[in-house]
Order: structure tokens, then sequence, then C-alpha cells
């Protein structure tokens, strides 16, 4: 019995040994799990249940992903646990949402930064848009500034909370027309706030691109602006952008959604990731599922995630000055 | 009469497995305690990822009309409610189990779910236009003087003392209050992080509804004389189906209600139960009984909880808003087939959609169909051991609370709330009222908070809040409400403080 107890502990310790040795060249040796901060059935957790669902082909990361919701205040659960909690072996990544996890870190109450956390790749990016309702008297920005400008803090804005991306939009308009505005952040996400626009509880909204272009193809909202740098050809070719209307409004407040995995994570593993996981969003499956919801995809590696992160922190922490 | 042109769609091979697939999982799976309607419907989102939108859907549909009737069976058995819509039925529904009627109870809540839920599915058949303007009627200054509304049932839910039933409804407010305050971006009562994100109303659920119970399974475990002998009755189906065709009143009012209530987005089918099984109650002639295992109770409450199920997709398919967490994960659904909701979804996606609807009929019909078969084994539960159900409903317990978002914290405060409610139980407060204050304390402040800055910019909030015929008629209601208990409680007992009446 003792020798082979003595046996068993030898084969195990010779394993340990050998599974830290290769652990990174062998890696993903298990299914991978994909730390989502939103609950499920928002856009983030659908985007990132589709984008992995081919992790288990061979030639990409062989071995499949699989989500874990950690909804609450915001994000903050999810990603204080991230950065925390979670293990840093490769095995537990997360899905992160720029601006709002750096403008959360920036107002301060959390536990993560930037430094946090190591990226790996982009793969969407839904930028905020202007929205009214369908019979609303605004027809143009340059309706809603001169409104604005006649009515200071009367012009109704939604929006998904604070510090999220609506909200840095609304900044940044008000900003741009020296106007001010009451921008009313709805609990329940877009889709709450969405609401409030269709039913008129609100004059205005700002909501994500892909939920205000289902809204306008119900028939229910008029889309005036995108606060982004580019028009969105895929799907509204026809909505300028804020600077086409006259407002210097940059992409600081698109929504760019990607993995990341926690700090001290092993940077063979890293490299690993950095490499295969673009080639997964890449999919031909993916790109179709993505573009049949209605969710513009924008795929970066993880040098131009980490000049991405490191220009939004920048942007954010003088917007957000004195707030 | 489109939707009959559809019918055969369901009747194809694989949709039909898929079908009765759905249902009988999703049974399975709302008697789960943890697993919400939401959850269940989320789990099986990827499985739909190789299916044609179609029969996507029929699974989808199918799962989450029997999740909602599924989770009577653990409230019934075990008093742990699978979901907030099935804290009502648990009241009378787990007293009839451990009186030996535990097949009776479990006959009426599918018969009740089965009837309120094929009303509801045909009102979304026929009347979803108009109930699509319904819908969006409610703005945040209704929805705050509903869940006023809501608070003055607190006081008179399954509690012997009025005033009992408002202090626990209080603790259930100010529960309602912990976390990160997302609309003014502040922490409020955080001394844990498991706490940054506010108590999640399924473990707080389970904890108070079932940790009471197992610790005074544990305590009475220990003395032999004790423990009483449960002897389950076998029960007549036919006699259950006369019981239903007599319980007209209850059918009606939870029916009614819970059509109501599920249209409303935000509000949605957490408090139907209740708020069905309260009025019932109140019209009544057996308002005594209620509370101790009177039938009434959980046909109220089954019947509401799965009328809101049709209803509560108007908002998401006419116009692209999903008005509750579960119309969340199917917009999900929806979306990843490339099949948008809106206006027109009926004219550029008949085939689609009605056979999903028509799987939500059928799948209210199966599972009624089943859950009356697995009936009668299902209620000998009540025949277990003590000690062996004690370990049982607490590993389901841990297990429920654990996997709502894969947290240990969860669990924590599962079992923190649930070791408090048996202290307050001694003491003859009651878990019901608290969970009601829980849930609408939320509603009511966000809706409050969004009011009165929507009021702040524009007319200012007395008009915000009192103008208009639908704010008034809500209010009027909120002071009949309080007004009824108030005459009712003081002919039970005359001794009763006035000042009390100020806190509601």
């Amino acid at each position: 019995m003792k020798r082979l107890l003595t046996g068993l502990t030898m084969a195990l310790t010779s394993l340990t040994v050998a599974g830290a040795a290769s652990a990174a060249d062998s890696y993903p040796e298990r299914p991978i799990g994909v730390a989502v901060s939103y609950g499920a059935g928002g856009a983030t957790d659908f985007q990132a249940r589709i984008v992995t669902m081919v992790a288990g082909n061979e030639d990409l990361l062989g071995q499949p992903i699989y989500i874990i919701n950690k909804p609450g205040a915001g994000g903050r659960v999810g990603w204080n646990w991230l950065a925390t909690q979670a293990d840093n072996d490769g095995y537990t990544m997360g899905a992160y949402n720029v601006p709002h996890f750096i403008a959360q870190s920036i107002k301060g109450g959390v536990k993560y930064s930037t430094d946090s956390f190591e990226p790996i790749a982009n793969w969407g990016s839904d930028p905020a848009v202007f929205v009214v309702g369908k019979d609303s008297e605004f027809n143009s920005m340059e309706d809603v500034v001169a409104f604005a400008k006649e009515n200071p803090g009367k012009l109704t804005l939604s929006g998904a909370g604070l510090f999220v991306g609506h909200h840095i939009a609304a900044l940044q308009i008000e900003k741009a027309c020296d106007c001010k505005m009451a921008y009313i952040p709805t609990k329940g996400g877009g889709a709450a706030a969405m609401k409030a626009v269709i039913a008129g509880d609100v004059k205005a909204g700002i909501n994500n691109l892909s939920d205000a272009f289902r809204a306008r193809e119900a028939g229910n909202v008029k889309i005036l602006g995108v606060a982004d740098l580019e028009r969105n050809e895929e799907f509204l070719s026809d909505v300028p952008t804020m600077m086409e209307a006259g407002l210097d409004v940059d992409n600081s407040s698109v929504n760019f959604r990607g993995l990341m995995v926690p700090k001290g994570t092993d940077p063979a593993i890293i490299e690993t990731l950095a490499a295969k996981v673009p080639a997964m969003f890449e999919n031909a499956r993916v790109a179709k599922r993505m573009k049949a919801g209605g969710s513009p995809m924008k795929i970066m590696t993880r040098d131009e995630v980490l000049k991405m992160w490191a220009e939004r922190q920048e942007t954010l922490e003088e917007l957000l000055k004195g707030l | 009469m489109e939707f009959l042109g559809y019918f055969g769609g369901v009747f194809e091979p694989v949709a039909f497995m898929l079908l009765l697939g759905g249902t009988v999982g999703g049974l399975i799976l709302g008697a789960t305690p943890g697993l919400s309607p939401t959850m269940a419907v989320a789990l099986l989102i990827p499985f739909t990822f190789q299916l044609s939108p179609t029969h996507g859907l029929i699974l989808l549909g199918a799962a989450y009309t029997s999740t909602v009737a599924g989770g009577a069976v653990s409230a019934i058995l075990l008093k742990i409610p699978g979901a907030p819509a099935n804290i009502a039925t648990a009241l009378d529904g787990h007293e009839m189990a451990k009186q030996g009627e535990g097949a009776r109870a479990l006959h009426l809540s599918f018969l009740a779910s089965g009837i309120g839920g094929v009303i509801g599915v045909m009102l979304l058949i026929f009347l979803t236009p108009v109930l699509a303007e319904w819908a969006l009627a409610f703005g945040p200054s209704h929805l705050f003087w509903m869940a006023i509304l809501g608070v003055t049932l607190i006081g008179s839910l399954d509690s012997k003392s009025f005033v009992k039933g408002l202090l626990s409804g209080c603790i259930g407010l100010w529960l309602a209050t912990i976390g990160y305050d997302d609309n003014y971006g502040v922490p409020r009562f955080i001394f844990s992080d498991a706490l940054t994100g506010g108590i999640h109303i399924i473990p707080a659920l389970i904890g108070l509804f079932a940790i009471p119970q197992v610790m005074e399974m544990f305590a009475k475990g220990r003395n032999a004389s004790a423990i009483e002998q449960v002897t389950v009755t076998k029960h007549k189906l036919s006699s259950s189906f006369r019981e239903i065709a007599k319980s007209g009143r209850a059918l009606s009012i939870g029916t009614v209600i819970g059509s109501i209530i599920g249209l409303i987005p935000g509000v949605g089918g957490q408090i139907a139960g209740l708020v069905a099984y309260d009025q019932t109650r109140k019209f009544s002639p057996h308002k005594a009984k209620f509370g101790t295992g009177h039938p009434e109770g959980v046909i109220a409450a089954e019947s509401a909880n799965n009328a809101m199920v049709g209803p509560s997709l108007v908002p998401l398919l006419t116009l692209s808003i999903p008005g509750s967490p579960t119309a969340a994960v199917l917009l999900g659904g929806l979306l990843i087939h490339g099949i948008f909701p809106g206006g027109d979804l009926f004219e550029r996606h008949p085939e689609v959609i009605w056979t999903f609807i028509n799987s939500m009929l059928l799948g209210q019909i199966l599972m009624v169909v089943f859950g009356i078969w697995i009936a009668a084994s299902a209620a000998r539960i009540a025949r277990a051991p003590m000690p062996i159900m004690a370990a049982a409903v607490l590993i389901l317990a841990v297990f429920g609370s654990y996997s709502v978002q894969q947290s240990m914290g969860d669990v924590y405060i599962m079992l923190i709330l649930g070791m408090t409610m048996y202290a307050l139980e001694k003491f003859g407060f009651s878990a019901a009222p608290l969970v009601l204050g829980l849930i609408l304390g939320d509603i009511a402040e966000d809706n409050f908070i969004l009011g009165s800055r929507i009021a702040d910019a524009t007319d200012g909030s007395m008009i915000y809040f009192f103008g208009g015929t639908f704010n008034l008629v809500l209010v009027a209601l909120v002071l009949g409400s309080v007004l009824y208990s108030f005459i009712s409680n003081r002919a039970i007992n005359d001794a009763l403080p006035t000042n009390t009446k100020a806190e509601k």
C-alpha cells in the first residue's frame, strides 16, 4: 500500500512538473471560459456567443469557449471579478466594453483599470447614434442643437446608464454645441432607453447603432446622427456623422467589444491567443451570423487594441475631468 | 385566423419532436430551483444555432411556456419558488402538499397554467396591434404608481399581523437599495464585493423560502415524535377538472391581471402572481382560508403567471423592445437567425412567427398533459424522510443560487438571508412581503428617479406625477387600496395604532 502511495505521489509530481513546462505549448487543453459583464440576452452577451462559437475548430483554438455571465452595476461586478478573482492561467478570459470599463475606472470605486487586463483582440464596434421618435419635430442634428440652445436643459435625452458610451456621446455633443441637455440614464440598458424614445417619454435618445437600426427598420424612430469618424456604410449609409452635422464629436463613445485576459497571464499564452483569436473572428460563419443580427464587426489585433485603449484613457480623462 | 394556416409546420416530425423536447425539458428546468425561465431560454439558445429559424423558435417558445409552469412544482412540493413568478403559488400550494394534497395542488396548478396560458397566447394572436399601443402607454410616472400600488398590498400579504407584514416589506425595500446605484453612480451599503451588483432576486428568493424550512426540518428531525407522517392522498384527475370548472372567479381574476401586468414593459411576470393572489383573496368569500392550503390561491397565482407569457411578447414582436429579461433573451434568439422583430414582422416572416406562436399554444397544452402525468409520483416527495428532504432541499438551494451567475457570493447571501428569515419567522414575520418589497423597491425607485429627471427638464414633478387621467386613476387605486386594508384591518383589530398607516 505504502509503495503504491509513494508511486502515485511520484507519478503525480512528475506530471505536475511536466505540466508546468508545457502548459503554454499545449495550451489550450480544456475549454476556455469568457466572463461577460452583462446579462444573458444583452448585445455583448449575444455577440460574445456568436464570435466564440467556432473556437473548437481544429485550425482555431481546438477547444470550445463557454460564456460566464457576471452582470451587475453596469459591468463593474464582472470586471471586478476578472481583475481580482479570476485565475490568470489562460482558461478565463473576459469580454471588454470600451469606453465603459475605462470610464468607470477613471471615476473610481472599482478594482480595475486598463493595467489590470491584457487585451487579446477586438471583434466589434457599435457606434452611438442619436435617435428621435418617428413623429418628432427634429429632422436633423441642426434642429436638435437649435432647440437645445433656445431651451437649455429642456431637451430630455435617454441613454443606457452613466459612464457608458451613450453618456460619453451625450457629454461630447453638449461640449461641441456648447449647449445644455438633460441626459437621463435608464436602468435596464439600451432597451429601456429606446422604449423611452419610442413611447415619447423623452424627446430624444442615444442608443446603439445595431438596436437603433432595428428600431428604424420597424418604423419606430428616426436616426439623426452617428457619433463615429465615418458613416456606417453597411447599415446606415444615409445617416451623417456628427462631424458632418457640424459637431466636433469623434469616435470616443464607440462601443468597442473584444476579449482580454487578467494581468499576469503567461505571455506565451497571450501570444497564442493574440495570434489565433482574430482568425476566429474572421470565420465566415461568424461573419454571417453577426451580419444577420445587425451587429457591426471591427476586427483589431492585440497591438491595435493596446493603442486604442491608451488613446481612450487619455480622451476620457480629459472629458470626465470636473464631472 | 391566419395562424391556423401555419399549424401544419408544428406537426412536421422534427418540429414536433422539438416541441415535445422543449416542453419536457422546460418542465424539468423550471422545476429546478434557480433556473428561471430567463436562464432556461438562454441555455437553449446555442442549440438553436444549428436549427432553422422556425425550428429554433419552436424549441424556445415551448421551453419558455413550460419553464414558467414548471416553477410551480418546486414551489408546491419544496416551497422553493423556481422564479419570482411562482412565489404566490408557494403560499397555498406548499400548505396543500404538507397536508398530503400535493397531487391535487399540482393538478390544479397545471390546469390553471394551461387555461391562463392559452388565453394569454390568444390575446397575442388576436389583439397584438391594440395591445402594442397599451404597452407604450405606461410611462415612468405610471410605473411608479403601479409599484406603489403593489407596496400597499404588502401589509396584508401572507401575514397574521398587519404591522409585521409592513415591517418585513420595509426590510425588503431596504434590501432593494443595496448595490451600485446606476442612477447617480454611487455605491450603497456595499460592504463586500458580493453586494456590488445588489441582491439578486433568485438567491434571495431561495434563501428566504427554502432555508428557514430546512432549519425547521433539522430542528424537528432530532425529535422523532415531532415528525408528522404525511399521508399522500391519490387524487382523481376528473375531480381536479370539476374543481377547476368551478373556480371561475380565481381563474378569471388571475388571467386578466396576468395579461395586463405581462404587457407592461419592465414590470413583467415577477409580480403578476402576487397581485392576482391578493386580488382573488379580496374578492373571495373564504378570505381566512388563504395561506392555509386554499386551492383558489394556487389557481389564481398560476393562471396569472402563465397568462403573462403571451402578452409579455407583444412589445418585443411589434416594437422590437424586449419587455422582460426573458423577452431580451428571445430577442437574441430571433436576431441570430436574422429575424428583426417589428411592426411588419408578421408580413415578412409569417411562417416563422406564426409557427412560434402556435408552438407556444400547443406547448401550453402539452405542458398540462406532462405536468399532470408527473403530478402523482412527484407528490410522493412529501413522504420522504425529513433528514433526507432537508439535505436535498439544501443542495438544491446552494446549486440554484450558485448557478444564477456562477458566484459563491450569491450562495452566502442566500444563506445569510435564509438564516435571518428563520429568526424572523419565529417572531411571526413572513417571507412573501419581504420579497415583494425587494422586487417593488427597484421598480418604484428607478421609475421615480427617471420620472423626476424628466419632470425637472419639463413641467415639474407635480404635473408629471399627478397630471393626466391615467396617473389620477392609479393614485385613486393606491388610496383605495390603503383605505381598504385600513378598514378591513380595523375590523379585525381595533387596537391597531393608526400611525402605522403613515409609513405606507
